[in-house]
């Protein structure tokens, strides 16, 4: 019963020749990004304008303060824009209204306590930390986990990219102003949760994963529900993205406005999709596989174009590979069959010694770094969370643009202020 | 003077148009008609009663004189007159409700009549809400042009005729009046923003200012088109000229389509809110409203939607007439009227569902570089088709 629901001949292989999002002439080379040009149909920055008006142009710029409570913002934080007119000329992020010491708490709590405290990192996808920090305690211990287990996360991390990518494409349908592409993602969201709810019984705080394995096995429901679900969703996402994709309001905002470089990348941390959208052809799923990626076809969407539009592209992309991946995986684990074990008694001490441990989160490469130190606490959990990293680079991004094209920029980033503020 | 006799000498149902302060002129006006019965039925009660008590008092003659039938009868009117717009600017409302929860798949408000009585529930909502007001708000620019915005508002929606028997006034160049009055919203909502002393306000008032350049140049061209088809600026006139001929949306269909846009920008309605774009600007030129003023002002944008509507109905849909059914025209035309002005609102609708809200240099662009030359295309297909005598 291997790949009963997989063809690999439907999925194109990327990066595709001649398929780019952006112009070949409204690429930009660094050279011209430093002297401050911008593609055709980007609006110019006014401090360009004096210089080409000699100066005369004598507007007084002043600070909004976008937030905590905006509705751009998708959680709790401040984006301080200096606007000239509708332009923005400068921008500073300001974070930490959502900080709840999380790695200061996490030193006194045993180590399966933090699982569930894990969970609470990221509302949209709450699997995917559980499963990194449950990774790094058996990186520390040494532990190989079950092959079937592997699969079974595989498939959970899945379930939950889906999940933050459906609310990322919501969220993009208010922040346009439109509020049918809200409800229908929504709804497709739905259909994910309750994929959850099968697996798990928790809609959004699973505390499924555990150190040395999952909770349970996956329910025969689930093995039932998940291909039906896998085959509605490829043929919902299109309804979806056919009302954004095909239609000149979504796209004229998109396509050339928000443009970052590779270098601009490299030089503020950014990684996920923002990533590759800038033509970085990396994945951590795939370059530095863990949990049996490495056994699975998939592959990795990446456009050179670096605008929004790309980095929409490939959020959207990662959903059908998600489906696909979700497909391999499940064959796999009907393969192994009910009796393969799904957990490891694990020790509650972790010897003393410093562990490392990357995977790709929805949104970015999120990093866990333990020290341990032979009890049965943490002497130390950093959390390196992708968007912490991916805000800083909203000055980048929205100067030079109009006030009205922030909303489309930011939710480009797909901001989620649980993991930021931690 | 009559002898009275019984109840009917009082309640005698006289014609309206000879009354001597008759105001329409010579034309005959149903909603003064029905006002002139219902102050017939009640002030000749009145007078009844007062007469059977008190024989041949002189307070019983002058309840039901032409003056004071007159008076009284346009107190009813006025009422009337406001009542049928507001009615339909909440069945709009709630068609746009409904319209959208489909489309979204959902259901759309389910109070009461399939929905309807949730706009009651909203409009009730509203008056029970605090008003808060910030310190630093400008008090008198702040009222004033809050109270400007509603009252031009509902001034336009009642100056729209609903047929040739309904209407306030039938001015010559009634449709330039309509426009110019619909044109001086932006300024108030300018002078608003700037007023509430907070960013978003001021960035959504000049915003609608910013829009108004945009689509109001090609509106009068197209209203001037439309004049120069029918030969008159009359409302009555236009719909006259679209008598049981075929409507103008067949002979300037470029002008319908251009029209229906500008007006979805006239209205603020989406894709074109950029002044109200909750995204950036949390309520835009809204924003410190609270209350009943903002309940009011959410009025006046449907209120303001309706009359986009009669105004596409009055210039391209031949008005309260079907063509080609001559005279069974003449039974229902003010709910004809109304029903082609909700249908209108429905393209409006299936406009807002699958778009996004524009920026304000794109609606610059589309307004000067697509609206203005499509109107003047249609201009000069109507032009050549008046000069080869099609129409």
């Amino acid at each position: 019963m291997a790949n009963d629901n997989y063809d690999s001949s439907k999925y194109p292989k990327y990066p595709i020749e001649g398929f780019d999002t952006l112009p070949p002439d409204m690429h930009l080379t660094p050279e011209a990004i430093a002297e401050g040009a911008l593609p055709e149909n980007v609006p110019r920055n006014p401090a360009a304008w004096t210089h080409v008006h000699g100066g005369r142009m004598d507007t007084d710029p002043m600070w909004i303060t976008m937030g905590p409570q905006h509705p751009f913002s998708h959680g709790l934080w401040t984006l301080r824009v200096k606007a000239d007119g509708e332009m923005v000329t400068d921008a500073e992020p300001i974070i930490g209204y959502l900080h709840r010491g999380w790695e200061k708490e996490v030193e006194n709590r045993t180590y399966p306590k933090i699982i569930p405290m894990a969970d609470r990192l990221c509302y949209a996808a709450s699997m995917t930390y559980t499963h990194l920090y449950c990774m790094t305690c058996e990186k520390a211990l040494g532990l190989e986990i079950p092959e079937k287990t592997k699969y079974i996360r595989i498939v959970a991390d899945e379930i939950n990219r889906l999940q933050s990518h459906l609310m990322w494409l919501a969220a993009v349908g208010t922040d346009f102003g439109n509020f049918t592409g809200f409800i229908w993602a929504t709804r497709e969201r739905e259909y994910w949760m309750d994929m959850n709810v099968r697996l798990c019984g928790a809609r959004m705080t699973t505390n499924y994963p555990r150190i040395g394995g999952v909770r349970n096995d996956t329910p025969e429901i689930f093995d039932r529900d998940i291909i039906r679900c896998c085959d509605r969703f490829d043929k919902a996402l299109w309804d979806i993205i056919t009302l954004f994709d095909d239609n000149s309001t979504f796209t004229s905002r998109m396509i050339g406005t928000g443009i970052l470089t590779r270098e601009q990348c490299a030089n503020l941390g950014i990684t996920g999709p923002a990533m590759r959208g800038t033509g970085v052809d990396f994945d951590v799923r795939r370059d530095d596989p863990y949990d049996n990626y490495d056994k699975i076809d998939f592959d990795v969407p990446v456009l050179t174009a670096g605008d929004s539009y790309a980095r929409y592209v490939v959020r959207v992309e990662e959903m059908f590979q998600s489906t696909r991946i979700i497909r391999q995986a499940m064959a796999k684990i009907r393969a192994l069959g009910k009796s393969a074990p799904y957990r490891l008694k694990a020790p509650m001490n972790i010897p003393a010694g410093t562990t490392r441990m990357r995977m790709e989160d929805p949104r970015g490469t999120s990093y866990m770094y333990l020290v341990s130190d032979g009890t049965d606490k943490p002497y130390r959990l950093k959390v390196r969370s992708p968007i912490f990293n991916n805000v800083s680079s909203s000055k980048q991004l929205v100067t030079g643009c109009r006030i009205a094209d922030i909303p489309v920029i930011m939710a480009m980033i797909d901001m989620c202020l649980g993991e930021t503020d931690r | 003077m009559v002898e009275y006799q019984s109840i009917l000498d009082w309640i005698n149902f006289p014609d309206p148009m000879s009354n001597p302060y008759y105001p329409f002129g010579d034309a005959y006006n149903l909603p003064y008609d029905i006002s002139m019965k219902i102050w017939e039925i009640l002030g000749g009660t009145i007078a009844w009663l007062l007469n059977l008590i008190f024989p041949n008092n002189g307070i019983s003659g002058w309840l039901v004189c032409d003056m004071t039938a007159n008076f009284f009868a346009l107190v009813v009117f006025m009422i009337l007159m406001f009542a049928v717009p507001f009615i339909g600017c909440l069945v709009s409302l709630w068609e746009e409700r409904k319209i959208l929860g489909r489309a979204m798949d959902r259901r759309g408000t389910m109070i009461g009549m399939w929905g309807f009585l949730q706009c009651v529930a909203d409009g009730l909502k509203t008056f029970m809400k605090e008003n808060v007001q910030s310190k630093a708000v400008d008090k008198m620019a702040f009222m004033w042009t809050c109270s400007l915005v509603i009252g031009v508002s509902v001034l336009l929606a009642i100056m729209v005729p609903l047929s040739g028997r309904w209407f306030v006034v039938d001015y010559g160049s009634g449709l330039l009046i309509i426009m110019a009055l619909y044109a001086l919203a932006p300024f108030f909502i300018l002078v608003s923003g700037w007023a509430q002393n907070n960013k978003f306000t001021l960035i959504g008032g000049i915003r609608a200012a910013e829009m108004m350049l945009a689509y109001e140049i090609p509106i009068l061209i197209i209203i001037a088109t439309v004049a120069l088809e029918a030969g008159t600026f009359n409302i009555n006139g236009i719909v006259q000229a679209q008598y049981d001929t075929i409507p103008y949306f067949i002979p300037q269909f470029v002008g319908f389509i251009t029209f229906l846009f500008c007006a979805t920008a006239e209205a603020e309605r989406a894709p074109f809110d950029l002044a109200e774009a909750e995204s950036e600007l949390v309520e835009g030129w809204q924003t410190e409203y609270s209350g009943m003023k903002w309940g009011l002002i959410m009025l006046a944008d449907y209120l303001r939607g309706y009359v986009s509507c009669a105004m596409i109905v009055i210039m391209f849909f031949g008005g309260w007439n079907i063509p080609f059914i001559g005279d069974w025209n003449n039974y229902m035309p003010e709910f004809v009227f109304l029903l082609k002005a909700w249908f209108v609102f429905l393209l409006m609708i299936l406009i807002r569902v699958g778009t996004a809200r524009v920026r304000t240099d794109q609606i610059l662009n589309l307004g000067w570089r697509v609206f203005m030359p499509l109107a003047v295309a249609n201009l000069m297909i109507v032009l050549m088709l008046k000069v080869g005598g099609i129409i």
